[in-house]
């Protein structure tokens, strides 16, 4: 980067405080349903109480006639108004996803009518006293049965639950089999798991029928994707639609794709000509919001006596759901990239089935696809091991991809950029007191107490998915304005990218102003999914401010009638090399740069905007420790000791990165322990509020050691990688290693997450039966 | 299903308002539709998440637990109210010290529920922290930086 001299007080690596935060503690925020517009009208929708229905009839009299309704919409009035994912396969099967069901129900909480009213109270009333009756169909939940010969579908309509099938395949796998002396076989799920961010989806649609405008917020994770959606569902230009992402109260990858109920407000919105809001109930966003994992794996490792690694079998099954958002069929491919892990292996065949079934749809959830890869490998290593009688440690550091081989093409065809899991490891290691937690282990599975050590480490894309946009401007009288495609609710991105802006730019950070979340105030973008903002929103940030740099130069050269190669960076502004006293700061450049004082054949104005797509995605690792105990009358366990080691290449803010680590940890404990979304073989929902989903509390969180270390990235300008989903990647499976280490004297192979109480209880008294 | 609205007579942030509203309106929704106050949040529809806590009559409160009527004559708190002006109440300040929000949707009731447990343990603990944070939760932070915040918050001078 353009920053010759070095700079003591670099703000890069600063634990900044967030300049976000004022206005969210005082009660300032201003998400969706704080948005108060006048003659507003409210949506409220009357949704299947079936998992897999033909609708007889609707009957909407009594609803039209409440006072307050204004209309009363059905399937037949929303007519082809649908949802649309894209094909990722030629083969790809589809079902219709109309923005209010067409004929018959897929799921429980499928859109049937909606009332539009004057307040949401009304609506809400009016919703209820529709009546829908039902001629009830048969119902398919899980993902394997669904795939079996003669299994019930989920779309009669399909004729086939099946989604699509994809297949990676390097080296001779077969033969690798062959020649090796053991094989390890795992079958494992991964809990279906809910998002909840703690703002539940809303949407607002203002239409301005005159100029053939709409404006919309949303609580979405980006704005501009949302825009391209809600144009070519609703058939209007993409250009005429405005879409605002206020502060948003989380998303961790649900609130990335449009929804039914966005697509339906804006089209009741501009059939009335009047602004309409809709904000989902938390049951509704149980029953509707894209839910995560719900993913098996079967899965073989081939080994040498000695512990190689030589060749890796997976077959992912995924519950898709009953549609398809435009992100449903993502999570799964995940395998196709990262089922190797840390590990040289290149014989490698992944195949990836997946299936409709009459439940929540599902789609990207923090982690979204990267926490099963890590789940399937490690618990594999850790199998194997015991397996051969080997230490787990060794086995993987037997395998492990060395620092000096990055980088690495993997037996999956992606190359990682840079790595170093032994370092990752060690250091894990050492902060944990890894030797004597084991002895402690030893000492007290003697007195036959159920202790467990687990080990995870990991690899972690992020950053993937396209470009992302930055934009620095300087204006007029010197202010700075950073415009970035990084939509942020919750990762600071106000603070860092100021701080990333301001470090560049030489100039305090409290001269810099970042604009996200509005498709007219910013050129273009991507989004915040991925644990992508860093690397790609942080990455076209750095290459936008680089160019600034060098025309902001060429403006300073002009004015000190210097050459530019002679002129640098200075605090606030610029200086001729060796002459210190010649100066010129960023507002006088500015000032110039506007009025004719850019060199000859140079355009004017201080404005340079990135597009950046770095065409990789950036290989983030990490070790995890964790220490457990499992009581064995009541199967209650507890997390003694978790330590999270994780690389992320340079850290840009080390309080945000670690509050971004126990965020993602909270998640991935919730896995671990107790979230699970479940529905019974009828296919109602379980766990469809807050009473029966389980979501991790203050007194969830058990004592943590986290530690870091720093392996550039040397494909990004700023050498970053992500890291918002490093604890729910890492974290769970080396609690589930340590679990399984603890139940390993009763003989127990493998038991999947959540690890509830009941279930251990039930897993101890098995083996202790038989 | 419309009743007679009822007379509800409130102090909220130091200001009194004279009103009437329907029986059934939940003083959540009074506080954000009626007054216009929205920093108070709605987070669930089984009063398990707390972000719509508010102070009534001094004590934290989950208001969408609570009828605006039943709120007459009382003395309530908003997330508005807490700070002195433009000094920000001592578990604000700390929440930004440490850390303690991130997309800031839980962090009003967050606020609410630690400023009320401070008020009425100055000494609180982690564990007492905890403890008073059952009924608030939080899909950001994993709640570190928060009971430390709210730690910090207790180890000011008052
Ligand atoms: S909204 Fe009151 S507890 Fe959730
Ligand atoms: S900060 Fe987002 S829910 Fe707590």
């Amino acid at each position: 980067m353009s920053t010759e001299q070095s700079n003591p007080n670099r703000l890069i690596g600063a634990s900044i405080r967030r300049v976000e935060d004022p206005p969210l503690l005082t009660g300032q925020g201003c998400y969706v349903d704080d948005v108060k517009l006048p003659g507003i009208l409210h949506v409220a929708i009357h949704r299947s109480t079936h998992p897999h229905a033909r609708i007889v009839s609707i009957d909407t009299a009594e609803a039209a006639a409440m006072p307050g309704v204004v209309c009363v919409l059905t399937g037949d009035d929303t007519g082809d108004l649908a949802l649309r994912a894209p094909m990722l396969t030629p083969e790809m099967n589809m079902p219709e996803h109309p923005v209010l069901a067409r004929g018959t129900v897929h799921a429980v909480g499928a859109p049937i009518a909606a009332v539009v009213a004057e307040s949401r109270a009304l609506a809400e009333d009016a919703a209820a006293a529709i009546g829908v009756t039902y001629d009830s169909l048969p119902v398919v939940t899980d993902a394997e049965a669904a795939l079996e010969d003669g299994a019930t579908l989920a779309h009669e309509e399909l004729g086939t639950n099946h989604c699509y099938t994809m297949k990676r395949e390097n080296g001779d796998v077969d033969k690798a089999f062959a020649e090796a002396d053991h094989v390890c076989r795992l079958h494992m799920k991964s809990p279906r798991l809910v998002a909840m961010s703690m703002e539940a989806r809303g949407v607002l649609a203002y239409p301005d029928p005159i100029r053939k405008e709409l404006t919309v917020w949303m609580s979405t994770q980006g704005p501009h994707r949302s825009r391209a959606d809600l144009a070519n569902s609703l058939g209007f230009p993409e250009n005429r639609i405005h879409v605002i992402a206020p502060d948003v109260g989380g998303g961790f990858g649900s609130k990335g794709c449009v929804y039914r109920e966005d697509v339906l407000v804006c089209h009741v919105a501009q059939k009335l000509g009047r602004p309409v809001k809709w904000m989902a109930t938390r049951s509704e966003d149980f029953l509707t919001t894209c839910q995560g994992r719900d993913q098996a794996m079967t899965s073989e490792l081939a080994l040498s006596k000695d512990g190689k690694m030589l060749g890796l079998k997976v077959r992912v099954v995924a519950n898709l759901g009953a549609y398809l958002h435009s992100a449903t069929a993502g999570p799964p491919q995940r395998m196709l990239v990262m089922a190797p892990g840390c590990y040289q292996i290149q014989d490698v065949r992944v195949e990836i089935v997946s299936a409709f079934t009459n439940t929540v749809p599902t789609g990207p959830y923090r982690g979204a696809g990267r926490p099963e890869a890590v789940l399937n490998i490690e618990r594999l290593a850790d199998k194997a091991a015991r397996d051969l009688g080997m230490d787990p440690l060794e086995l993987r550091r037997k395998n492990y991809i060395q620092p000096e081989q990055f980088p690495y093409r993997t037996g999956v065809g992606v190359e990682y950029d840079s790595g170093d899991y032994e370092k990752s490891l060690d250091e894990a290691l050492r902060l944990s007191d890894y030797d004597q937690l084991i002895r402690m282990r030893d000492e007290a599975r003697e007195r036959g107490e159920l202790v467990g050590v687990g080990v995870s480490t990991f690899v972690e894309p992020s950053g993937g998915a396209g470009f992302e946009s930055g934009a620095v401007r300087v204006d007029r009288t010197g202010a700075i304005t950073v415009l970035t495609g990084s939509s942020s609710h919750g990762q600071g991105h106000e603070t860092v990218w100021a701080q990333v802006a301001a470090d560049l730019l030489k100039v305090p950070m409290e001269d810099v102003v970042v604009r996200h979340g509005d498709t007219i105030a910013i050129q273009q973008g991507t989004g915040t999914f991925g644990s992508r903002s860093a690397v790609m929103g942080g990455g076209a940030l750095a290459t936008a401010a680089e160019r600034l740099v060098t025309k902001a130069k060429a403006v300073a050269a002009n004015l000190m009638e210097a050459s530019a190669d002679d002129v640098v960076q200075v605090e606030g502004g610029f200086a001729v090399t060796g002459v210190p006293e010649r100066t010129v700061t960023w507002r006088q450049v500015a000032g110039a740069a506007h009025a004719k004082g850019t060199p000859a054949g140079m355009d004017p104005g201080l404005h340079e905007t990135a597009f950046f797509d770095p065409n990789r995605e950036a290989w983030g690792f990490g070790a995890h420790v964790a220490l457990v105990r499992i009581d064995a009358d009541t199967g209650e366990l507890t997390i003694e000791k978790l330590v999270l080691v994780d690389d992320i290449g340079v850290v840009l803010n080390p309080m945000v990165v670690e509050a971004q680590v126990h965020g993602g940890l909270a998640q991935g404990l919730g896995e671990a322990l107790c979230e699970e979304m479940v529905f019974d073989e009828d296919g109602q929902p379980r766990t469809g509020t807050l009473m029966d989903y389980a979501v991790p509390r203050a007194s969830t969180m058990p004592p943590l050691i986290i530690g870091e270390t720093e392996t550039p990235n040397p494909f990004n300008p700023l050498g970053v990688k992500g890291v918002g989903e490093a604890g729910t990647n890492g974290a769970p499976p080396a609690v589930a290693n340590a679990v399984m280490d603890a139940l390993s004297p009763l003989g127990i192979d493998h038991i999947d997450m959540p690890y509830t109480a009941p279930k251990l209880w039930r897993a101890i008294r098995e083996a202790r039966k038989g | 299903m419309e009743h007679p609205a009822r007379p509800v007579n409130v102090t909220v942030n130091g200001t009194s308002h004279a009103t009437e509203v329907e029986p059934r309106l939940l003083l959540v929704h009074f506080l954000r539709e009626n007054l216009g106050l929205t920093g108070t949040h709605v987070g669930c529809d089984t009063s398990q998440c707390g972000a719509c806590t508010v102070h009534l009559n001094g004590a934290a409160v989950k208001s969408c637990t609570v009828l605006a009527v039943q709120a007459d004559g009382a003395e309530i708190t908003t997330i508005e109210g807490l700070a002195d002006g433009a000094t920000l109440h001592p578990v604000q300040a700390a929440f930004q010290e440490e850390h303690g929000l991130q997309c800031g949707f839980c962090t009003p009731g967050m606020v609410m529920t630690a400023a009320y447990l401070l008020e009425t343990r100055p000494d609180a603990d982690d564990e007492a922290i905890k403890h008073a944070l059952e009924g608030n939760l939080c899909r950001c932070t994993g709640y570190v930086n928060i009971v430390k915040a709210i730690r910090t918050a207790a180890q000011q001078p008052r």
